[in-house]
């Protein structure tokens, strides 16, 4: 809860500071000291959760919100991601537009919205949660406001979610019709046999509400087109902490409280797996722009994170907070070198390695981190979603097609690094790569070596 | 902790290379690849005595790792690991002294990644937890594809991308059966060998029957057996020679020894029951291969298919299930080894003197430079297993063992596989004869073989000579693996 708090402060904070100063890298370096702020807040509450073993999980808000040691665990990793992402990509996010500090604000909110999202125990804060996390994004999406490719994203991703909104909610109410609560544990008491035909298309809606959040195909036509238009710097925040969030959300209520119906709904879950796994990976394949590439990357890895939707097991859980840091600090690592870039074409990046080995190296580990290359993050991510589905049973033949996507997607990541290393070209810079530049893209490839290496670092489970 | 040492030396020695620039980096090579042959053979030589002396004749190394997951960090070496480490701490030291003179661009990342890709086959070899292996298998992979794709040839990106994506998926396959074998057997050691074994062998015989596929598909890519070779000789032929032959010598070598490591006492079944599938392809693929090779001219691309041809024979032999078949191919995974070594080291001195690797542009070399001339004489009559060379005692093991096997068609398996050794004369000779003999073409640079060449060539040509007269100790470190696989 003092996260949550914490988080508020910090983005009203963040509002006033470019009230009062005009000085852009004074806001972004404040923005960065009150994330490491909110970040140590975040392993305070780790540590008290630690210590207080044996007490059931602390409710607050009338028992809408149960801060369990997961949520508890997960609002940390994902507030080291956003520092991360501050630290990496903190002078970029000033260069969008004029209202610097307002970003940072929205941004905050964002993180607000994460939090309820991991610890939420009533569909009314599902729903807070997800609207305090899609507002601020679609401000984000449009804050380049001279280009219009930002402004037509903000606008299609402002309907798409509204109307997707809708969505959820008509599920949520549904569900409400069958069980007379809002509780989610109260959800559990449906039964298999006796199914209220009410319930079942509550889970239905829920499934497309939630499923246009996390980009699953085919719910997910608005995503290359949003990630694309947005400022490079929040695509880089959209596309991953924020996904990540939702997911959490989406397996908690699932597990949680329909884990006794997965035959109802498993199947519909494996079949969208199925989709977006396809869609995702073989439409990258395809792509010219680099950025364009990593929106259907996102959709891909979205697939592989819904393998932790449908097998309803612990090793899920694990394997999504693995996912969700892995992905994230990988992808932001990957925008960071993006954004350096004056081309986002891959002949942009063609001859990188020889004027700047460094970045070109650090591109290569995160890219065969998204991979799935062993010894990186996104292997060991993989590997445990992977092996969630196969505890699950009866779905070997989705294990087995997600690994040939996987391969598939070797091609398009692949293609990075052939025209940096491969090609002769002059790759051209927005600006110099500075030392401080390297040092935290080097952390980053750091971090994801580390979970490859290391991957229960991430548990606390 | 000798055999954490093994994978430790290339590994920090390659990443220090990338660090150093100028002619450092080429004797930090030499270096830490001479102390891997030192520690191999010292590791092989206290193997081959305490098998003598009749003790516990394996070496163990083992860490906890990742415990959620049941995988430690386990090292094992037992007669085969150590006399494939051998190969390799041979083979490394011989391609850096061979290409001493050679100038490459960007050394220290040349050398970098060859120590690396070093590193990653020698884990390969080691590991005895199979998600340790895999990440071994794969790590050992992507040096290589860099190796190939920034040294090779004109069309090198494109065919070492097939290349890489090939075996990409080959290994996803072998993940996702390693996957569902380590859930049967929950706990915290679940993909340790022992137990790994013990839940593949356990399964039903028609659920074995398809986890099979699913793991020989990775290593069938990389031996290659027909019909999943078609990488194979585009790479040789693109990739630049050292790299060919770590390809070659070691990579290929990687395949057959997890085919007899972890495909056979994890399946049996599964093997019984596909065991004359494979030998039918394996035998198609030597006839075939041999034929290709035949009507080559590139001499790279001839051998690559006789290379072919060989591992086709190997792994007819592994699925015969005899220990003398199981014996024998353990001796000619290093006798290949020695041989297709030296049999590129001459191609690449070919090249580098005549500019061309045409066998119709080529002849006269007897005269010209006499020395090459003889190297490659002797490699040649290893390649077909003449008596008195190290070829000959383990193919005709090799034979042996598809002739007593307990497989309905053994002879015609053995005759049609014995036309590989005639095919395989007639394109070696031919060979022998189009370079060395014939016109005279005139040299670029007309110089022998420079000392540092002599130096490698001799190395090989005294192994293959030494081993084809006295294989004793080869064959007596791998006895007791030849007698536990097959009783």
């Amino acid at each position: 809860m003092k996260a949550i708090i914490a988080a508020t402060i910090i983005g009203v904070i963040m509002m006033f500071a470019s009230i009062l100063s005009n000085n852009k890298s004074g806001i972004v370096s404040l923005a960065t000291v009150l994330f490491f702020f909110l970040f140590g807040i975040n392993i305070w509450e780790v540590y008290e959760s630690i210590n207080a073993t044996g007490v059931a999980a602390p409710a607050y808000l009338n028992n809408m919100m149960s801060l369990d040691s997961f949520a508890i665990w997960f609002s940390m990793l994902m507030s080291g991601c956003a520092l991360l992402y501050i630290l990496l990509l903190g002078k970029e996010i000033a260069k969008v537009g004029k209202h610097v500090g307002e970003y940072f604000a929205l941004i905050a909110f964002i993180m607000v919205g994460i939090y309820l999202l991991a610890g939420y125990s009533n569909m009314l804060m599902l729903f807070i949660g997800i609207e305090i996390l899609s507002i601020p994004q679609y401000i984000l999406a449009g804050s380049d406001k001279r280009n219009l490719k930002s402004t037509e994203a903000s606008l299609k991703y402002f309907l798409m979610g509204s109307f997707s909104t809708g969505i959820l909610l008509m599920g949520i109410a549904m569900l409400y019709g069958a069980t007379g609560s809002f509780d989610i544990i109260n959800f559990r008491m449906l039964q298999t046999d006796a199914l209220n035909p009410l319930a079942l298309s509550g889970i239905l809606f829920l499934i497309i509400g939630l499923g246009f959040k996390v980009s699953a195909a085919p719910m997910h036509m608005w995503t290359p087109d949003v990630y694309d238009g947005s400022p490079t710097p929040f695509t880089a925040f959209m596309s991953t902490i924020v996904k990540a969030g939702v997911f959490v959300a989406f397996l908690r209520l699932f597990h949680a409280s329909f884990g006794n119906l997965t035959n109802h709904w498993m199947m519909i879950v494996a079949v969208i797996t199925a989709t977006t796994l396809f869609i995702g990976n073989i439409t990258a394949v395809f792509q010219q722009s680099v950025k364009r590439m990593l929106a259907y990357s996102s959709i891909a890895q979205a697939g592989f994170m819904l393998f932790a939707i449908l097998s309803v097991n612990a090793t899920a859980w694990q394997g999504i907070v693995i996912y969700a840091v892995a992905y994230s600090v990988a992808t932001i690592g990957m925008f960071a070198v993006l954004i350096k870039l004056k081309d986002y074409t891959y002949d942009g990046f063609n001859g990188l390695a020889k004027k700047e080995p460094a970045l070109a190296f650090f591109t290569t580990i995160f890219l065969m981190s998204l991979a799935g290359i062993p010894l990186t993050g996104g292997f060991m991510a993989k590997y445990f979603v992977l092996l969630a589905a196969v505890q699950q049973g009866q779905v070997m033949w989705l294990v087995i097609f997600a690994l040939i996507m996987a391969a598939v997607s070797v091609y398009y990541y692949f293609k990075v690094i052939i025209a940096m290393y491969f090609k002769t070209g002059e790759a051209e810079l927005n600006h110099e790569v500075t030392g401080y530049d390297k040092l935290m893209l080097g952390i980053t490839c750091l971090l994801v070596i580390l979970i490859g290496l290391m991957p229960q670092l991430l548990l606390n489970l | 902790m000798m055999l954490t040492l093994l994978l430790l030396i290339p590994l920090i020695a390659g990443i220090l290379s990338f660090f150093l620039k100028g002619e450092g980096v080429k004797i930090l090579a030499l270096l830490s690849t001479l102390a891997t042959l030192v520690l191999s053979g010292f590791v092989s030589y206290e193997i081959l005595v305490a098998g003598l002396s009749g003790t516990n004749n394996t070496l163990d190394f083992s860490m906890p790792w990742i415990p959620q997951l049941g995988t430690e960090f386990s090292l094992h070496a037992d007669g085969m690991s150590a006399m494939l480490c051998l190969l390799t701490g041979i083979v490394m030291p011989v391609i850096i002294i061979a290409n001493w003179n050679k100038e490459v661009e960007r050394p220290w990342s040349f050398y970098g990644l060859m120590l690396l890709s070093q590193a990653g086959i020698t884990g390969v070899f080691l590991a005895y937890d199979a998600l340790l292996f895999y990440a071994f298998w794969e790590l050992a992979l992507i040096p290589v594809y860099f190796l190939c794709s920034q040294w090779g040839g004109e069309k090198r990106i494109a065919v070492t991308f097939k290349f890489f994506v090939y075996t990409f998926v080959g290994s996803l396959m072998m993940l996702a059966a390693l996957i569902y074998l380590s859930t049967l057997n929950p706990g915290a050691n679940s993909y340790s060998w022992a137990n790994i074994t013990h839940a593949g062998a356990s399964l039903a015989p028609e659920t074995q029957s398809w986890v099979f596929w699913m793991i020989f598909i990775a290593f069938a890519i990389k031996l290659p057996i027909f019909p999943f070779h078609t990488w194979q000789p585009d790479t040789y032929e693109q990739s630049p020679t050292p790299v060919t032959i770590i390809l070659s010598a070691l990579m290929v070598k990687m395949g057959m020894f997890a085919v007899l490591r972890w495909l056979f006492p994890m399946v049996p079944q599964g093997v019984a029951f596909w065991s004359n599938t494979v030998i039918i392809l394996s035998i198609i693929g030597i006839v075939y291969a041999s034929f290709l090779a035949i009507v080559q001219t590139d001499l790279k691309r001839l051998i690559a298919y006789s290379s072919i041809a060989h591992m086709g024979l190997m792994c007819a032999a592994a699925f015969s299930n005899t220990q003398m078949g199981m014996h024998g191919l353990m001796v000619q995974m290093f006798n290949h080894g020695i041989n297709i070594t030296g049999m590129w080291l001459i191609v690449s001195m070919v090249e580098n003197r005549y500019g061309t690797r045409d066998m119709t542009k080529l002849g006269g070399m007897a005269t010209a430079a006499p020395q090459m001339a003889i190297a490659l004489a002797i490699i040649s009559f290893a390649n077909i297993a003449l008596p008195l060379t190290n070829g000959f005692i383990g193919e005709f093991m090799l034979f042996n063992g598809i002739f007593q096997s307990a497989s309905a068609y053994n002879i015609v398996f053995m005759a049609v596989a014995g036309l590989g050794i005639i095919l395989g004369a007639v394109y070696t000779l031919n060979m022998v004869q189009k370079t060395a003999f014939g016109n005279t073409t005139p040299m670029l640079i007309s110089k022998d073989m420079t000392t540092n060449e002599s130096l490698a060539m001799a190395l090989i040509v005294v192994l293959v000579i030494f081993l084809g007269v006295y294989p004793k100790p080869l064959l007596e470190l791998t006895q007791s693996v030849a007698q536990m696989m097959v009783p």
